[in-house]
């Protein structure tokens, strides 16, 4: 109704009158305050569904439906603050077009490769994905299905999904998208500490007197911490920001130090910094002699792309990770060739600029916190990088301390809490083991009550490996969960599209929305989402966070979990084990992968009645599902650094950082006094290795794969924008989140612009030599590119950018480098 | 269902119009089924046109919220605004000094606060920067309809 104030006032006159003669009138005929149970609204904490920092709101519902949410005041990652994404959740389940059937593609009443997608029931669904997948195991093997995964499933689904492809199908090709974004640091993490996830905490921001971002927007993507840092920053005058990019864009608005570098470059950066402090006798001796060995890195290796590639074929030591002992002596003589000449040369960066930003590191007096994601982590030499800014802290001990702090950014809101410490990777499992160690696979088999040798040694396919098998028709039946692959992955016209349309293969997508990769599969499968599901969260600060179910999915939806136990009902035990191991555990014999894996007496041990009234999940299963596999997962990890609270605390507190010993959470690993895992007297112990010493590991620079050229005269840089959420198949559908950007623009300098006769707004095509797209040009927003680089963010459908994008990665991570490559862009 | 019968329909038609430039990959089976996405209709093979540059409405009055703790969206454009470590153009119309002179909503008292919930004299440092949680509307008609409702008293 709308009011006008003439309205008002009749209605006021109405209200008084009704009020006079006993009645009560509706709500709406009144502009009072309307009872308390009228306006009641039901709120609930949640954590965000969006990026790795892992604020947490309070979502409000009525009537089943989300009608509100808000910043969160009692979280002690976000204070009540959320960021436009954030504020907008309440939107993000509401768009009309959510899936509520499976829809398979049919000709004929049939499964057709080539035929619509017509509507099927969940039971038809199940049939001829549980047909697809067991000829495709009776025909090759358990390495011809495959799954990928997300950083975006929670902690059960991620752990459900999981067991039933290492333990039920026997086979490692399982894998996270976390595997594009966090591979590296991974990498990183354990080849410097030997376990994975940051040292340090949030709790860093209010400390540090110096902050460097390496390569990381976060005024962008991690804008809740992004106010953390600004708060800092304004409020103690001496506070330091320097900002390390190939491009300005929005986190140059509170620097101090501004650097924009030649792409790849950042190695030899940071190696300049590990010189500038031996050569100024800034190194922490004390620190270093009790707790760092020095190594070296193995070079040469290669960029990740399949093996017939002639860069490939070209290395001397294509994939090797090898790391050999080095003495300082041998380490210093490392580093020198890196001076301050060498390296603006190099790098385009003045000597001023770098020697500013070194001095931070050197000066004993200066607690800095190096800040970095995907420009370290989507590189070529992306373990190599994360190592070498651990260096340069290990260096000065600047490390475990509030405020010195090397801090390793995530992406997802699980990418920790699920894809790593669940171990979704192709080579992981729960709390840092891998498939390829004996003993590690014991330890799981034993927790999940399985005969020795069910889980394989050999690490599965990783997310790039997977589209590259899709194609060649090694892997047959395959479903991708939670995550839009079509969209994201790199070289999407070589590597991605022809995986998913070859004959020979049955791709199903399971997705709230219809996205690209749904598009492009066999079978959609409708899903619940966020707090349609009860779940929890892995933030990047190692804080665990839970949240209840809210409201009922939209009618025909279920969780990604329903959907993986479900199908696993559709299997015996001699549908998918060989007769030997069956022979080992024979009680097991004539049940199903559902039975032997998930009632269990350990996923099942929890019953109804400690479930919330809304647990559709549990109602369904007839059991706590969700508290029964995470107790069962949590197993992994008590004792031995990884510890998880008791399930029902997490429902009561805004979260808690792993290790949690005794009910305390911890702040400063490796640090005595802070981790209950230090033995007294160390100071400092870190504990991954085995003789509780941090590796300082040198590598060289070494040239990207890919370089502008004389055709293809551009680097490209793809990306993340503030208001979209990775491929936008949510804030896409938020009308305000559209219209604050609605579509992906190719960043450009204006000499740029010019020399190619493009003036702002242009429609312009972007080739490199393994696909084209079109959009237009802008020569003066957010992002100010330096002349020879663009910048094209990846959220858009309409434009798919990674068309353009080369499939190269890290050949020790397997993460892509979605951040060079070369293009040449010409006006329509 | 009835939406999904309804792009099934529309492929036919959109199909033919969406084959703006020639294809360069060389799958012969590339199908989406009929079924949309955010891209629309068009195959994911080919090279689409580029939608047009959308414009920042330039002024209009102030846009609705849909609840109670919804921020403001700017009604306004916002180009070649001065945000620094300087200066902070957004403060000199929407500061509680300047908002009633310049007819600007005024900022919330939440952003007052510090992280521990103190109420300071000027706006908290952690809020300095309005667009993290404040951004422009385009003059775009939204690719899907959302069905978000109000609750009661703000319909």
């Amino acid at each position: 109704m709308k009011l006008t104030r003439r309205t008002l006032i009749k209605a006021n006159a109405a209200a008084s009158a009704a009020a006079l003669a006993g009645v009560t009138l509706p709500a709406a005929a009144t502009n009072l305050i309307a009872s308390s149970e009228e306006t009641r609204i039901k709120w609930d904490k949640a954590p965000c569904r969006f990026c790795g920092v892992g604020c947490s709101v309070l979502v409000g519902t009525q009537d089943g439906r989300v009608v509100a949410t808000q910043g969160d005041p009692d979280a002690p990652v976000n204070k009540g603050i959320n960021c436009i994404k954030g504020y907008f959740l309440s939107k993000i389940m509401y768009g009309n077009d959510r899936l509520t059937t499976p829809l398979l593609r049919m000709r004929a009443g049939k499964f057709d490769k080539d035929g619509d997608f017509a509507p099927v029931s969940w039971d038809q669904a199940f049939d001829i994905m549980a047909e697809k997948w067991k000829s495709a195991l009776k025909a090759k093997g358990p390495t011809s299905v495959g799954m990928f995964g997300s950083g975006q499933w929670t902690v059960m689904e991620g752990y459900a999904a999981s067991k039933l492809m290492k333990a039920g199908f026997r086979s490692n090709n399982i894998d996270p998208n976390a595997r594009h974004c966090m591979a590296s640091a991974v990498g990183g993490f354990m080849r410097t500490f030997g376990i994975d996830e940051p040292m340090g905490c949030y709790d860093d921001f209010e400390h540090a007197d110096a902050f460097v971002l390496w390569g990381a927007n976060m005024a962008e993507m991690h804008p809740i911490l992004w106010t953390r840092l600004t708060d800092r920053r304004l409020s103690y005058p001496h506070v330091r920001v320097n900002v390390l990019s190939t491009f300005r864009h929005r986190s140059f608005e509170l620097s101090d130090n501004d650097i924009i570098f030649t792409p790849q470059t950042d190695l030899a950066i940071a190696n300049f910094i590990a010189n500038y402090i031996i050569e100024n006798d800034a190194v922490n001796w004390e620190f270093v002699n009790k707790h760092t060995n020095f190594k070296r890195a193995t070079t040469d290796i290669g960029y990740g792309l399949r093996n017939e590639h002639p860069l490939q074929k070209q290395a001397a030591n294509p994939n090797s990770g090898k790391m050999h002992p080095m003495t300082f002596e041998e380490y210093k003589a490392s580093v020198a060739e890196y001076s301050a000449d060498k390296v603006s040369e190099l790098s385009g960066v003045s000597k001023e600029k770098l020697i500013t930003l070194a001095k931070l590191y050197a000066d004993p007096n200066t607690k800095v916190m190096s800040l970095w994601t995907m420009g370290i982590n989507q590189h070529t030499r992306g373990v190599w990088m994360n190592s070498l800014v651990y260096n340069i802290h290990l260096l000065v001990g600047k490390i475990s301390q509030p405020g010195n702090s090397p801090f390793s950014l995530t992406g997802q809101p699980s990418a920790c809490g699920t894809a790593r410490e669940v171990g979704t990777f192709s080579h992981r499992l729960p709390a840092d083991l891998v498939v390829t160690k004996k003993e590690h696979r014991d330890i799981a088999e034993k927790i999940w009550k399985l005969p020795e040798g069910t889980i394989p040694a050999k690490p599965g396919y990783h997310a790039v490996e997977q589209n590259r098998r899709l194609k060649d028709g090694d892997i047959n039946a395959y479903w991708v969960m939670c995550n839009n692959n079509m969209q994201a992955a790199p070289n999407l016209m070589e590597e991605g599209l022809p995986g998913y349309r070859n004959p020979d293969n049955f791709i199903v997508c399971s997705d709230p929305y219809p996205t690209v990769t749904a598009q492009a599969s066999d079978l959609i499968l409708p899903t619940a989402m966020w707090v349609e599901k009860e779940g929890a969260y892995g933030n990047a600060e190692r804080r665990t966070q839970a949240w209840y179910q809210q409201v009922k999915p939209v009618e025909g939806a279920k969780s990604d979990l329903w959907q993986l136990l479900e199908f696993s009902k559709r299997f015996s035990i001699e549908d998918v084990w060989p007769e030997e191991l069956i022979k080992e555990m024979p009680e097991y014999r004539g049940k199903s992968v559902y039975e032997v894996l998930y009632r269990n007496q350990q996923v099942d041990a929890f019953p109804l009645s400690e479930v919330q009234e809304l647990n559709d999940d549990a109602r369904d299963q007839g059991f706590y599902v969700q508290k029964g596999l995470f107790e069962e997962y949590a197993a992994f990890g008590r004792g031995h650094g990884h510890d998880l609270a008791p399930y029902d605390r997490y429902h009561q507190v805004r979260g808690l950082r792993w290790p949690v010993v005794d009910g305390k959470e911890t702040r400063w690993r490796f640090a005595e006094g802070s981790d209950p895992y230090v033995e007294k007297g160390s100071g400092f112990q870190f504990y991954g290795k085995p003789d509780n010493k941090a590796n300082i590991i040198f590598a060289p620079y070494e040239q990207p794969p890919e370089s502008p050229n004389e055709e293809y005269d551009l680097w490209l840089c793809t990306g993340r924008v503030l208001e979209h959420w990775h491929s936008g198949s949510l804030t896409g559908r938020v009308p305000e989140l559209y219209r604050a950007v609605p579509d992906a623009l190719c960043y450009i300098h204006p000499e740029d612009a010019i020399r190619r006769n493009l003036r702002r707004g242009d429609e312009v095509l972007i080739e490199s030599i393994r696909g084209e797209v079109r959009c237009r040009v802008e020569t003066r927003g957010r992002d100010r590119p330096p002349e020879g680089l663009v910048f094209v963010p990846w959220f858009d459908a309409r434009v798919l950018i990674n068309k353009v994008t080369l499939d190269a990665t890290d050949p020790l991570s397997k993460q892509t480098d979605f951040k060079k490559c070369a293009v040449k862009i010409s006006k329509v | 269902m009835k939406q999904f019968l309804t792009v099934l329909l529309a492929a036919g038609a959109m199909l033919s119009a969406s084959v703006q430039s020639a294809e360069i990959a060389e799958i012969d089976n590339v199908n989406n089924g009929g079924v949309a996405s955010l891209r629309g209709i068009t195959e994911l093979d080919v090279t689409r046109k580029a939608d047009a540059m959308k414009r920042v409405e330039r002024d209009r009055n102030p846009i609705d919220r849909d609840y109670v703790y919804q921020p403001p969206l700017i009604p306004h454009q916002t180009r070649h605004y001065e945000m620094s470590l300087n200066a902070n153009k957004c403060l000199s119309c929407h500061s509680w000094k300047y908002a009633g002179e310049m007819g600007a909503t005024k900022i919330s008292v939440t952003h007052y606060q510090t992280r521990e919930g103190q109420v300071l004299s000027d706006v908290s440092p952690r809020r300095y920067f309005c667009l993290q949680c404040h951004v422009t509307q385009a003059d775009a008609t939204p690719l899907i309809k959302n069905n978000f409702r109000r609750v009661e008293s703000l319909r």
